[in-house]
């Protein structure tokens, strides 16, 4: 039906959009580690929620997410209550925070972002915001020169302190310099904590640039948690900021199936249905 | 008395009527064109027996109109057009209106769809010479709800108040503050403010809801009404009503009611098995349907450090980047962007081959197009990405960016092929075609 010089077109116009992305990828700088979460955990759901009201929700808002929506989770209104909500505000409310915008300004430099859609806005090409977000909390070290005391890999001078450090331990920063891009690489690769690789190009005293290669990596503290476990951790809170992020989202994918599985039931008639009126068009 | 009185219509309708529905029928049809809307519309409107995959977009894009306009009602009575408000409002949407996010994911999905089915009827058009007498009518009816549709994309764009709502609308609106003397007066104009502010998102709210709902609404009806004038063309690009048989009817046609309708309809639901996989499963569209800086509130002092608008304005905002500023002004760009949309207008009078369809149209056409189409989408990608996404060239050419150059190439391109099309369209080897349509 659909003529030759078409498919031409269509093949040719294919294959120029294949090729651009590949063309648009870089190599340097930060590579997001992927957050191993899984949004039908429930017990890490709930302690991913427990986690978020009792380090982020001082500072940072929710304030499109209600509490007793909890109960997606599997939690009862009771136990919201009793275990989640430190404020007496109501079930049924927003998570607000009570920080003043103005005080927060001037204790962090910006007000804390709110955190209800946080996964879904750090999305990017580099990675999911789940990923973005895994990464950062793991990417806090120690820096004197911060007026925290902290700064992160992932978020280079951030206003936020690192809340989580008496679990992680005061996390320090590495740096390895390397000649060659292929050693840079490697060790880049072989990096066991978080890590970013950045080029540096330098013009010397003799004005002339020379390139290098610098491995950023964090090396672990010692906090109350193992590493191991305080990976778990944020892979919990990240799992209920993913969740937070779009808390229809299972229902979706559910509701999406049987769509799917409608509309199939649908094809089949319609097809039927086609076919038998058009038997006598010749 | 009963000498005066109509004769009563004749109903020739599938299937049995009684009489009290059948007197209904007499009753409303000496009132008003019921029956003959319904035979000169669907059920005799004849129409080529050859139409191909490509002719189920228009039918499509009629649907998701609908779908639009339905969703949009129902986010209308949850949505609050307030700048303090307005962000706020969808996350309710999405989390506190029951099927609140269906809706939702629907609208923000159904734009993209809506896109998606004009830019193909629109190549088919292109692919098959449908703009060419007598249907340049058709073709400019259709432009016409072309641009309506990117006002009502650029005003629907802004209402979720987030950062790339909100600086991609700062973007647009100060294109116009690039006209010479007028500019900056325009533009205020139309903000309603010297900042996009709680003004803007109210006017472009009325643009959005209702006024240009309204122009595009009597657009279709008139692209409609305007083809079933002249007929449908078809892929041979062959005149059917040219060849009629005894009852008077196109011996290539078939009445658009059954055989059309159903036909559609199973396009219909092939639409929704694939629309249903992005909106269920992707409706961020990998951050092309819903960008992920939006996911942020509006904040008028924090500019993205890359603004990008929607995927299907992306060519031409490549177009506007591709060209240089001259004597210290945007304008030119904006001119270039604003030709790159109208050029479209002049196809029937650009192409002046002797046949309308590429099936016979010769190698010259076919290349043009090929061409067209894979510098559409060079532009449409880059329009999405940072002028360095692709690196730099050496020195010899002056460190320039390297989708900027190609950004450049392409524009020209672009504008050659409807430029030279008189040309090259006159003097390209035709194949000699059929007289009947081909099956």
């Amino acid at each position: 039906m659909v003529s030759p010089s078409v498919f031409r077109i269509l093949r040719a116009a294919a294959l120029a959009a294949l090729l651009l992305p590949v063309a648009a990828q870089a190599n340097e700088g930060m590579r997001l580690q992927p957050a191993p979460i899984n949004s039908h955990d429930v017990a890490s759901l709930q302690n991913g929620a427990k986690l978020f009201v009792n380090y982020c929700l001082n500072c940072h808002s929710a304030g499109y997410m209600r509490y007793n929506r909890l109960r997606d989770i599997g939690l009862t209104e009771q136990q919201i209550r009793d275990n989640l909500i430190f404020t007496g505000v109501k079930v049924g409310e927003l998570m607000h925070v009570a920080m003043d915008k103005k005080d927060a300004k001037e204790w962090f430099g910006a007000p804390p972002p709110d955190l209800t859609v946080i996964t879904r806005s750090r999305s990017s090409g580099a990675g999911s915001g789940a990923d973005w977000v895994y990464s950062y909390l793991r990417g806090f070290y120690r820096d004197s020169g911060r007026p925290t005391g902290w700064n992160n890999l992932v978020f280079e001078n951030v206003g936020m302190p690192h809340v989580l450090w008496q679990l992680s331990g005061q996390n320090t920063l590495e740096k390895k310099v390397f000649e060659r891009h292929e050693e840079a690489e490697a060790a880049f690769i072989a990096a066991k904590t978080l890590a970013r690789l950045d080029k540096v190009n330098e013009s010397g005293s003799d004005g002339k640039m020379t390139t290098h290669y610098v491995l950023n990596s964090i090396v672990p503290g010692k906090g109350t948690m193992s590493g191991v476990d305080y990976d778990k951790a944020v892979v919990d809170l990240v799992n209920y900021l993913d969740y937070m992020g779009e808390p229809a989202r299972l229902l979706r994918r559910q509701i999406g199936i049987y769509a799917l599985l409608v509309l199939g039931l649908l094809f089949i008639f319609a097809f039927a249905l086609k076919k038998a009126y058009w038997k006598d068009v010749h | 008395m009963a000498a005066a009185e109509k004769q009563p219509v004749i109903i020739t309708c599938a299937g049995p009527l009684n009489g009290v529905a059948s007197g209904l029928l007499t009753w409303v049809d000496q009132r008003f064109p019921l029956m003959s809307s319904w035979r000169d519309h669907l059920a005799e409107y004849y129409a080529p027996k050859n139409f191909n995959f490509w002719y189920y977009f228009g039918s499509l894009a009629m649907f998701v109109l609908v779908l639009q306009i339905v969703t949009g009602i129902f986010l209308t009575m949850n949505y609050k057009p307030d700048a303090t408000q307005a962000f706020a409002s969808v996350e309710y949407i999405m989390r506190d209106v029951w099927g609140g996010w269906i809706i939702r994911y629907l609208h923000s999905t159904g734009a993209s769809a809506f896109f998606i089915c004009v830019y193909l009827h629109m190549f088919r058009g292109l692919m098959y010479g449908s703009y060419r007498k007598p249907r340049e009518l058709v073709w400019i009816f259709g432009m016409l709800i072309y641009l309506c549709l990117m006002a009502e994309a650029f005003f629907g764009y802004l209402l979720p108040w987030g950062q790339m709502s909100y600086w991609g609308a700062q973007v647009i609106i100060n294109l116009f503050a690039s006209v010479p003397v007028i500019g900056p007066d325009l533009s205020e104009w139309i903000r309603g403010d010297f900042v996009v502010s709680d003004a803007t998102l109210n006017r472009f709210f009325a643009f959005h809801v209702i006024a240009i709902p309204l122009v595009l609404l009597g657009l279709v009806a008139a692209h409609i009404l305007a083809l079933h004038e002249v007929g449908s063309n078809n892929p041979d690009g062959v005149e059917i009503k040219a060849n009629k048989g005894a009852d008077g009817h196109p011996v290539d046609g078939i009445p658009f009611h059954p055989y059309y309708t159903v036909k559609d309809t199973l396009g219909v639901v092939v639409f929704l098995m694939v629309f249903s996989i992005i909106m269920f499963f992707l409706p961020e569209g990998g951050g092309y349907f819903l960008e992920y800086n939006n996911f942020i509130p509006a904040d008028p002092l924090k500019t993205p450090p890359h603004i990008a608008p929607v995927w299907y304005f992306t060519p031409f905002y490549s177009i506007l980047r591709a060209v240089p500023p001259m004597f210290n002004s945007q304008f030119p760009g904006v001119i270039a962007m604003g030709v790159s949309t109208l050029i479209f207008f002049l196809l029937p009078w650009l192409d002046r081959s002797p046949v309308k369809s590429i099936r016979y149209k010769g190698p010259l056409f076919r290349a043009a197009l090929t061409i067209f189409v894979v510098v559409f989408l060079i532009l449409g990608y880059l329009g999405t990405e940072p002028t360095n996404v692709w690196g730099q060239f050496g020195a010899w050419l002056g460190n320039a960016d390297r989708a900027t150059v190609v950004a450049r190439i392409g524009t020209i391109v672009y504008f050659l092929f409807f430029v030279l099309m008189p040309w090259y369209s006159t003097i390209d080897k035709c194949k000699p075609v059929p007289e009947r349509v081909t099956w």
